[in-house]
């Protein structure tokens, strides 16, 4: 691949036309053709110096086949200048299969020529005129003026919901509607027990707002707690209020 | 020319594609497989006897109407129709190595032509001249492609049993002992 690819003032044999070519088994059997050579004694040297050459003018886009062929080809060069052994008996002809190849590439070639001319004979008996039916036409665009445009959007704002940021939930707990009812009831009580501060509470989260008032209440020292067994009642008594004092 | 002749014509002029004699047998379900037989053929003598223009075929495994071979030119000579679009040499030799080699996956096809192969299976497969037939064990399973009753249409023929044998071909390969015989450089 060291010859710069040049057609003018060479003593190339040959004008290659790549684009004929369907691949570098075709190139290939095209030069054993020019050279009029053995199909099952190729001279690898010259021919895989025509085919460096041939394809030096081709396209890199369809090269990488032609490339691994000119690899292909360049090995079997080196293999064919190693020294045999004596006994030729285990020589096997680095060459054949290439030949292997190209032959069934011929067979290929010669099938394909069958096809071509037998349905190009075919090609000429018509059948019934028919054509298939077109593909459904994607629906066609919608003519609408600027207004009638705009209302349309109109509605479509209108008809939007509210966006929703973000959804508020209701506090269930009322830690501080608790401590109110419990300061209220020690204002006319000297003490009570915590069922008494639940009073009438409904729900859990009644229960649990009492209690957290109940534990706070006693936290900052407003109110004392006794228990006097496991589980007993609980006894909630007002402290004297230390400011006052 | 008897009812059920006159039913097949019908359908040949209407039909798209080849029939087969089990299409044809939809057309007329009270009358045997024999009838059909000789409605069809009644049908083909008289297109013939009559010089027609159009003569009944066998394609793949139906039937169908199409024009005299001797009036091809003419008619296309006058651009009362269109051939169809010719297979580029890259699809014809892929088709040959399919038809051959079914079932037969890209790397395959790639091995015997050199080349890759992958737009020309894609257009191919588009064209429905060859389809997937199914799977090849081993790494990777790859897809198995197999040829299309299309491609019958295509060539005109009854059956791949027509495409030429390889033992007719002009380059028959060798069989592999005589290899070891290969001359020196």
């Amino acid at each position: 691949m060291t010859a710069p690819p040049t057609n003018n003032g060479r003593e190339t044999p040959f004008v290659v036309q790549l684009d004929s070519f369907s691949g570098p088994l075709d190139l290939l059997l095209h030069l054993i053709r020019e050279q009029e050579v053995d199909i099952y004694d190729i001279p690898v040297a010259s021919i895989a110096d025509q085919f460096l050459e041939a394809i030096d003018a081709l396209g890199l886009n369809e090269a990488a086949d032609y490339l691994e062929m000119a690899a292909q080809l360049l090995r079997i060069k080196i293999q064919l200048l190693l020294p045999r052994p004596f006994d030729e008996e285990g020589w096997e002809d680095p060459r054949a299969e290439l030949v292997r190849r190209l032959l069934e590439y011929e067979q290929v070639r010669e099938v394909a020529d069958w096809l071509a001319q037998r349905s190009s004979e075919h090609a000429g008996r018509f059948p019934r005129g028919w054509f298939a039916e077109p593909p459904e036409l994607p629906p066609r665009p919608v003519a609408v003026s600027l207004e009638e445009l705009l209302v349309a959007v109109e509605e479509l704002i209108e008809s939007l919901p509210e966006p929703v940021l973000h959804r508020v939930v209701p506090r269930p707990l009322d830690v501080e509607g608790a401590t109110k009812r419990i300061e209220g009831l020690l204002q006319e009580l000297q003490e009570l027990t915590l069922l008494d501060a639940i009073g009438e509470a409904t729900s859990v989260a009644d229960v649990l707002s009492v209690l957290i008032a109940v534990l706070e209440l006693a936290r900052v020292g407003r109110i004392s707690l006794a228990q006097r067994k496991p589980f007993g009642s609980v006894t909630i008594r007002r402290e004297p209020d230390r400011t006052a004092v | 020319m008897n009812q059920i002749v006159q039913l097949f014509e019908a359908a040949f002029f209407a039909a798209a594609h080849p029939l087969s004699l089990e299409d044809l047998g939809r057309l007329a379900p009270d009358s045997s497989a024999e009838e059909h037989a000789a409605a069809l053929e009644e049908l083909r003598r008289h297109y013939e006897e009559h010089r027609h223009g159009v003569e009944l075929v066998e394609v793949g495994d139906g039937f169908q109407l199409l024009t005299r071979r001797d009036l091809a030119e003419t008619i296309t000579e006058a651009q009362i129709v269109h051939r169809p679009r010719k297979l580029s040499r890259a699809a014809l030799e892929t088709l040959a190595v399919v038809a051959y080699r079914q079932p037969v996956s890209r790397a395959d096809i790639e091995e015997i032509r050199g080349v890759s192969v992958e737009g020309v299976l894609r257009s191919l497969l588009d064209r429905e001249m060859i389809a997937v037939v199914g799977r090849a064990e081993g790494l990777g399973r790859p897809l198995l492609y197999g040829t299309t009753p299309q491609l019958l249409e295509l060539l005109g023929i009854r059956s791949l049993d027509e495409l030429p044998r390889l033992e007719e071909l002009s380059v028959a390969l060798r069989p592999p002992t005589e290899t070891a015989e290969l001359g020196e450089t």
